[in-house]
Formats: structure tokens, sequence, C-alpha cells
């Protein structure tokens, strides 16, 4: 397994493996944020929550986002460095029935609608 | 490696060899017309007496009806428990008098009661409670002895996930799993839609190429029964809560959540739900990701203690094992701090390090596995849940 990098005290984001194209941010990052060079360097250009994924360089369509030193899913559009990463913008590669279905009956694609049982992120 | 140390805890050597950190009377319900009943009986003798209520044992055909059988007969013989109570209605599938086999099989005293020959559920009743009190009374002047942490199983697991999981509690958990292994001891990972996406990373650490296909063939099969319903598995996996985490895709939860199964660990072996684990090392169990199912059939399988890492905070617990909770999420810490026995956030704001973070994680271990209660065990969470394969009938 690649080992899971200690976060940088001062900074805050943490890039888990060396290679991974997003980093996980520790505290809410506001668009215009500039990350430090060992985190890219990049400018902030979308809210990122707590806990959620900012891209560290450019992820084109159809590439994989890299997370752990592994592909995590897939780009579903362009995704520029600074960007939120998360369901809007990448698709899981695994486990695809809907994709299997539409393939053989394009109607039949669907997706549940994800319930929200009253949390905040 | 270094030269292995013996690490002891305070634990019930049985007849049969196995070593328990528990010591439980056991009430088992034969079907869910018996489970009420069952759980009267437990709570009358409590905390010592225990039940596991479930839903089936009727109306089942083939691997289904084996499959619960076969977890009732594993928690009948689980060293946690001294002495089992069946409680039968009298018309079931389940054969009461093969669940009170396997406890005995294991040296353990077992009784059988039907509700339909003792005439009624309150004359059952009676008799049982009479019969758990003197059962309790005989498992209560039971000494402690010292065991070797080599005699344990330790079950990871995971639930209400998010960020801070993959970052702190598991690769944590992973660290305490790998120590216990140097010692000679076991453990068990279930939730096999949670290892999609990390995979490769765990069939690496197979000694060889069966194992590995084993792991990747079961692996497959769970895929392929969720694509069978034609939807996005994203409808279950990630979950609601953990898509809020920040968690994206079931390869994002699986790749953090890996990591509790430790990060060296050689995966020995890979066995259906609640089957007896026998290697040392690493062993992948069959389980559904559903908490509960999958606690289940790991503790069936022989872990006396459970390690539940989680972001969001989850009261699990189970009838017979100790199920400790941690947390990397310095919120959860607090606002969920009934639920939670340790908090690793320091992790992610370098108040500790991973090894200080699983150094006190391995010695709650062994003090729970010794007789320290768990915030479960305090708060009464015993649930119990059998893993169906088929519809009922």
């Amino acid at each position: 397994m690649s080992p899971v990098n200690a976060p940088n005290p001062s900074s805050p984001v943490i890039v888990i493996s060396a290679g991974d194209n997003v980093a996980t941010a520790l505290e809410t990052l506001e668009p215009g944020r500039v990350l430090a060079r060992e985190d890219a360097g990049v400018t902030v250009r979308d809210a990122i929550p707590r806990g959620h994924k900012v891209a560290l360089a450019r992820i084109a369509p159809g590439a994989a986002v890299i997370k752990y030193g592994s592909s995590i899913g897939v780009a579903t559009e362009e995704i520029l460095p600074g960007a939120h990463v998360h369901t809007h913008n990448v698709s899981s590669a695994r486990g695809r029935g809907d994709l299997a279905a539409a393939r053989q009956q394009p109607a039949a694609a669907g997706r549940l609608a994800e319930p929200d049982n009253g949390r905040d992120a | 490696m270094s030269a292995r140390l013996s690490v002891g805890f305070e634990g019930y050597r049985r007849p049969d060899g196995r070593v328990g950190v528990r010591n439980h009377l056991l009430v088992v319900p034969t079907v869910i017309c018996s489970s009420i009943v069952s759980e009267r009986v437990a709570a009358a003798v409590a905390p010592i007496g225990t039940a596991l209520p479930h839903t089936a044992g009727c109306g089942q055909l083939g691997p289904d009806m084996q499959l619960t059988h076969e977890t009732l007969a594993a928690y009948c013989a689980h060293p946690n428990v001294g002495a089992v109570i069946v409680m039968a209605l009298g018309c079931e599938q389940v054969v009461a008098q093969h669940l009170a086999d396997a406890a005995r099989a294991a040296g353990k005293r077992a009784h059988v009661l039907a509700i339909q020959s003792e005439g009624g559920t309150i004359r059952a009743t009676e008799r049982a409670i009479a019969l758990a009190r003197e059962l309790a009374a005989e498992l209560e002047k039971a000494p402690r002895e010292t065991c070797d942490v080599s005699e344990l199983i330790l079950s990871v697991k995971c639930g209400g996930s998010d960020y801070t999981s993959g970052l702190a509690s598991n690769p944590a958990l992973g660290r305490v799993a790998d120590r216990l292994v140097d010692l000679g001891g076991a453990a068990v990972l279930g939730e096999i839609a949670e290892i999609m996406g990390a995979e490769h990373l765990l069939a690496a650490r197979a000694p060889n190429a069966d194992t590995a296909v084993r792991l990747l063939r079961v692996i497959n099969r769970v895929e392929s029964e969720a694509m069978a319903l034609g939807l996005d598995i994203r409808g279950t996996q990630p979950s609601p809560g953990n898509i809020r985490g920040g968690l994206t895709t079931i390869e994002e939860k699986s790749l953090g959540a890996t990591h509790k199964g430790g990060e060296r660990t050689p995966l020995a072996d890979v066995v259906p739900y609640s089957a007896r684990i026998t290697r040392k090392g690493l062993t992948v169990m069959d389980t559904p990701g559903l908490d509960v199912e999958s606690v289940t059939g790991m503790v069936g399988g022989g872990a006396q203690a459970v390690v539940f890492t989680t972001g969001l905070g989850t009261p699990t617990g189970n009838p017979i094992a100790p199920v400790i909770k941690i947390t990397g999420n310095a919120r959860t810490a607090v606002s969920m701090g009934d639920n939670i026995d340790l908090d690793v956030s320091g992790v992610l704001d370098a108040r500790e390090t991973l090894d200080e973070a699983a150094s006190r994680l391995f010695d709650e271990v062994i003090a729970v596995c010794s007789g320290r209660q768990t915030a479960a065990e305090r708060l009464g969470f015993r649930e119990f849940a059998i893993h169906r394969r088929n519809p009922t009938i």
C-alpha cells in the first residue's frame, strides 16, 4: 500500500501520495486562496468545503482522478487547477450497471436520487 | 522484522483451546418467532446474558438456510460465549439440537427449550430465566487468565466514513493490524464492495496467485450482482453521508477503507460469510457493506473484538464482541462523544503522529480485551443481522 503522508501543519490541504492530482482540504477554502508551492501552488477557483477535494492540475475529460496514488474515477468534464472535484465532475468507473443497461436499452438509464436525511455536510 | 515480543491480555481460555475476551450466556432463538422470548430471558441476567434476535429461521431454502444455521452455530461455539440456551418454537426449520451441539463440541454447557413443548411463552420464559440464572452464576465464577495476543482475531471495520477515515483512523487501525499480525495474531476485513477500486493493493499482498484470484473472484461477483440491477452503484456507495463528507466514488472510499487492513500484512485467506478464520495474517471475509451484517459475519468467523473507525459516528455494537469506536474527526469526537472510545483527530492537526495514535489504539484493544467496557457495551448496543442470500420463500 502506498503510505499515507502526514499532514503539513502549515498547509490547509493534504496531498496523500506523490503523483496525486487532487488534494484534500483540511479546512474550508475560499476562492482566490493560493496554496503553497509544495501543494502545487495552485489558486483555489471554487469554494471547497472541509474534507472535499481541490484539483492540483488540469484534468482532461475522461482522464483519471488520482488520490492515494490510485484512480478514484474519471473526469466527466475538463477540471481546471484549483477547481472543486466531486460528484459533479467525477464519475466512478466501477459498479456502473446504469451504463451497462443504457448500452442495452438507452431509455432505461437513470440514477437514484440521493436522499438528504437532514444532515449538514 | 524484530524478534517477536509476547504481549498478554486477560482473557478466558476455553476447553477447545480458543480464547475469549467476554464470558456471555448466549440465548439463541432458532427463529424470529422465539426472538422476543430470547431477549426477555437474556435481559433477566444482563449484561452477562445476551440474545441473538433475528428475523430468519423459517421460509428459507438452500444456501440461505445454511448461512443462517452456520452463523447461529458459529456464535454458539464462539470463545466469547461461556454457555448457551437455545430457545426454539418447535416447528421451525433451524434445528435447535444442532446449535446446542455446536456449543457442546466447543466444551460449553448448552440447553434447548421449546416454547410449544414448555406450554406457552409464559412457562417457557419462566423456565428459561431460572436456567439462565443458574448458568450466569456459574459463569460469574470463571476467572480471567493471562493469554497471548497471538490468540486474537481482530475484526477491522469502518462505517459512516468521511475524509478523515482514510487519513487518520483507518491508517492508524492498519498499523494496529500489522502489529497484531507481527505478534502472531490475525485480522479480518469484510465489506467486499468497499474493497472495489483498491483490490489491486490487497491482491499484491497475497503470497500466491490462488489467494489473489479468490479475492478478485469475490469482488467480481459482488460488482456483477450490483450491476445486474441496472443502476449506478453510487445509489448506495458511497452513501449520501459519505458524499457530503467529501467522498466522491466507491474507488475513493475503498482506497481509504482498505488501509485499515494494514499496510504490509500478507493477505492470508479469503473466506465465506461467518466461516471460521483459521489463518494468521489478514483474512478477507465475503460480507456485504451494511455495518451490522458485516460485523455479525466477522464475529461469527471468530473475531473476539472489533475496531470500528467512523468519521460521522455510529452506535453499532454486537451481542457478544466488544466494538471499539475510533474517529479521526474532531467534531464527531465531541458531537458523538457518547459513542466514541478513542479520538485520533490529532493526526490531522499534527497533535500526534499516526504511530502514536496506533500505539494508543493498540493499548485500548488490549484493555478492552481484558475487560474494559466499550461505549457500545455501556449503552447496550447489541445489533445482530444475519446476511440473507435469497428472498424469504
